[in-house]
């Protein structure tokens, strides 16, 4: 798999590198600024980019605005924002194409490397890794009105907010150590409570219920 | 197409006095009873002082009178593009009444706010009236002509102006005198109402002879920001000192048991490693939260509109945020409004029981102007110990200033206005 990196600081562009590489991927390009991750992007068509929020000249978010800009000329290229904070703000930025193959977690994520990795693969494959913190920001707010959410189990708040950071069933099924059957069972509660339409399609799923807990405010 | 565009600035124009008298009417009329009240509760509190009531009034009520001038200060600047600056000292936080009526007292501001107030009941409410009766008096000679004199002049002379009025041919006269005066009000009407504001300016704005209150003012709000930022380093100091560097330190020795239990005990040391991970994990928490705290990333990211706007996102209630700055103000000013901005929003989470916020930021005429509105229960004040004296005095620091309007009931209604350019 062909992966585009742009991270301006030496010493975490050499690990990511090295963990990346380490999992059989393939670096096509490991750059440090805006400019030189625009031209990387339209030349070398990466099956993924892993982007930096905050990149050289401006320092700002600069690696958010080319990513976004490349998804604007070609919808779909799969992106995984990484940033030493979140923002709601900018997950909504990235959703809001509604094609997915977006990613936006935390730096600290990497040190898992193994759910790392199978982020970077998801996104890759056209579906979503939302960092946990947006996810539970966007639930304690939703859980501070009058809404669907409160009808919910803690259980299926739990698998809620798994599905909404981008897991598929098998996955949820695993890190909560029951069947795939019985996640089945809770997804399609969920839905059913919070008027959704079930959709086979895992990534489908996940934007209709990203939007559904970011809409409204 | 030449007539479209001079109709369209003569209706403009029209509209323009009509407008300047409806406001100058409104300030007459709606704003006589207040100035006459706040004269005479002032007098009557003053005079209350040598019999010690007056000591616990007078605040009160020149903080009412201060209220008001606020008020009219506003409305020169939203009616007549009038700016008044004012120059209030601060009362110290928690003082006893005593010691605040002799502050209030002693302050030049408040001085030429009390002689105001006699200046606006008389010059104030002609000037206020004057564009009104040039608008309507007119049309009282239109009507005279019309016929109303068959009434008004029944059997004895009826003066409209300086016009006598006792037959038809008189009262054409007086339509004739009322055409004037309508041109008149048509040129005037606006003018007239700049000029009541340009009085209200001269007698409440801060003016040159004022510098020196200007300097201690200056050397009051520098105080206040050097204190801020010295117990703002101190709590930041403290807070690294406990957390993150309390934390690597954890994750160093840990890492050091690992390297001698690496052969004699793998399972401990993997224990011990998942350990060192967590508290790195803690530690880049804390940094976080530490760093949204002296300067979040957003704002130095996307500015101070996006920064509101993240912050609102991470509110517990639902909040609309409407901006319009067409570009970004100095670095320290967007971090004093942020800051200003997160403070109250706080405050209205935590107190005012509300379900909604509004958030306004929008620049124009070189203020930065942000309005915080929730439909709470009201009854915020700004006073010791509250949360809106502390964004006061951050404000302070860029001569910004800060409103509350919050009946008891609500809603509550928080201003802010720093001036600054943006680029």
């Amino acid at each position: 798999m062909r992966v585009v990196l742009a991270e301006d600081l030496f010493l975490l562009r050499d690990g990511l590198v090295r963990l990346l590489a380490a999992h059989d991927f393939e670096i096509v390009a490991a750059v440090e600024s805006g400019p030189e991750l625009d031209r990387a992007l339209a030349e070398l068509k990466p099956d993924v980019a892993v982007v930096d929020v905050r990149l050289p000249p401006t320092h700002t978010d600069e690696g958010l605005q080319c990513a976004l800009r490349a998804r604007r000329e070609r919808p779909g290229l799969p992106v995984l924002v990484l940033s030493q904070h979140v923002e709601q703000l900018y997950a909504r930025e990235l959703l809001a194409d509604g094609t997915g193959a977006v990613g936006y977690l935390l730096k600290d994520r990497v040190f898992d490397a193994g759910q790392f990795v199978d982020a970077v693969r998801r996104v890759a494959a056209g579906g979503t890794a939302m960092d946990p913190q947006v996810i539970q920001q966007l639930l304690s707010r939703r859980a501070a009105d009058a809404h669907p959410l409160g009808r919910l189990t803690p259980r299926e708040l739990e698998v809620l907010e798994l599905m909404a950071q981008g897991r598929s069933n098998a996955a949820i099924a695993g890190q909560l150590v029951v069947t795939e059957r019985a996640i089945a069972k809770h997804t399609s509660n969920i839905f059913a409570k919070l008027g959704l339409e079930v959709s086979d399609d895992d990534n489908r799923r996940v934007l209709a219920v990203l939007a559904h807990l970011d809409r409204g405010r | 197409m030449t007539t479209d565009t001079q109709g369209g600035a003569v209706r403009a124009r029209a509209r323009d006095a009509a407008l300047a008298a409806v406001r100058g009417l409104v300030l007459a009329v709606a704003m006589l009873p207040v100035t006459v009240l706040c004269l005479t509760l002032t007098l009557v509190s003053l005079a209350l002082v040598p019999i010690g009531v007056g000591v616990v009034t007078t605040p009160w009520i020149l903080g009412g009178v201060r209220d008001v001038a606020d008020t009219r200060r506003r409305l020169a600047a939203d009616w007549g593009g009038v700016p008044i600056t004012s120059a209030y000292r601060p009362v110290p936080a928690g003082a006893n009444p005593w010691r605040r009526t002799l502050t209030m007292l002693g302050d030049r501001q408040v001085r030429r706010d009390l002689v105001w107030l006699p200046v606006d009941m008389t010059a104030g409410f002609v000037t206020a009236l004057l564009p009104a009766v040039l608008c309507l008096y007119p049309f009282e000679g239109f009507a005279v002509a019309a016929g109303l004199w068959r009434v008004l002049a029944d059997g004895r002379t009826y003066w409209y102006g300086f016009v006598p009025v006792t037959d038809q041919p008189t009262a054409l006269a007086a339509a004739a005198t009322a055409s004037v005066l309508l041109v008149a009000a048509y040129h005037l009407a606006p003018r007239l109402l700049t000029a009541h504001f340009r009085l209200t300016r001269a007698f409440l704005g801060a003016d040159r002879r004022e510098l020196a209150e200007r300097v201690r003012v200056l050397t009051e709000t520098r105080r206040d920001a050097v204190d801020t930022s010295a117990s703002e380093l101190r709590r930041i100091e403290r807070d690294l000192h406990d957390g993150a560097q309390a934390r690597l330190v954890a994750m160093g020795m840990d890492l050091g048991t690992v390297e001698t239990l690496l052969d004699k005990d793998p399972a401990q040391a993997r224990l011990l490693l998942g350990q060192a991970r967590r508290n790195s994990v803690e530690a880049l928490e804390e940094l976080r939260g530490l760093v949204r705290g002296i300067h979040p990333p957003v704002l130095a990211e996307r500015g101070l509109g996006d920064a509101v706007r993240a912050l609102a996102l991470r509110l517990p209630l639902p909040s609309e945020v409407s901006v319009e700055l067409p570009g970004r103000a100095d670095a320290p000013v967007e971090s004093a409004a942020y800051f200003a901005v997160s403070e109250v929003l706080t405050n209205a989470v935590k107190h005012s029981g509300a379900d909604r916020l509004w958030v306004d930021l929008h620049h124009a005429g070189g203020t930065l102007r942000i309005t915080v509105t929730d439909n709470g229960g009201g009854g915020a004040v700004v006073g010791a110990g509250s949360g809106l004296a502390g964004v006061e005095r951050r404000l302070g620091t860029f001569d910004g200033v800060l409103a509350v309007s919050s009946p008891v009931g609500g809603p509550t209604l928080v201003t802010m206005e720093l001036p600054c350019a943006l680029s």
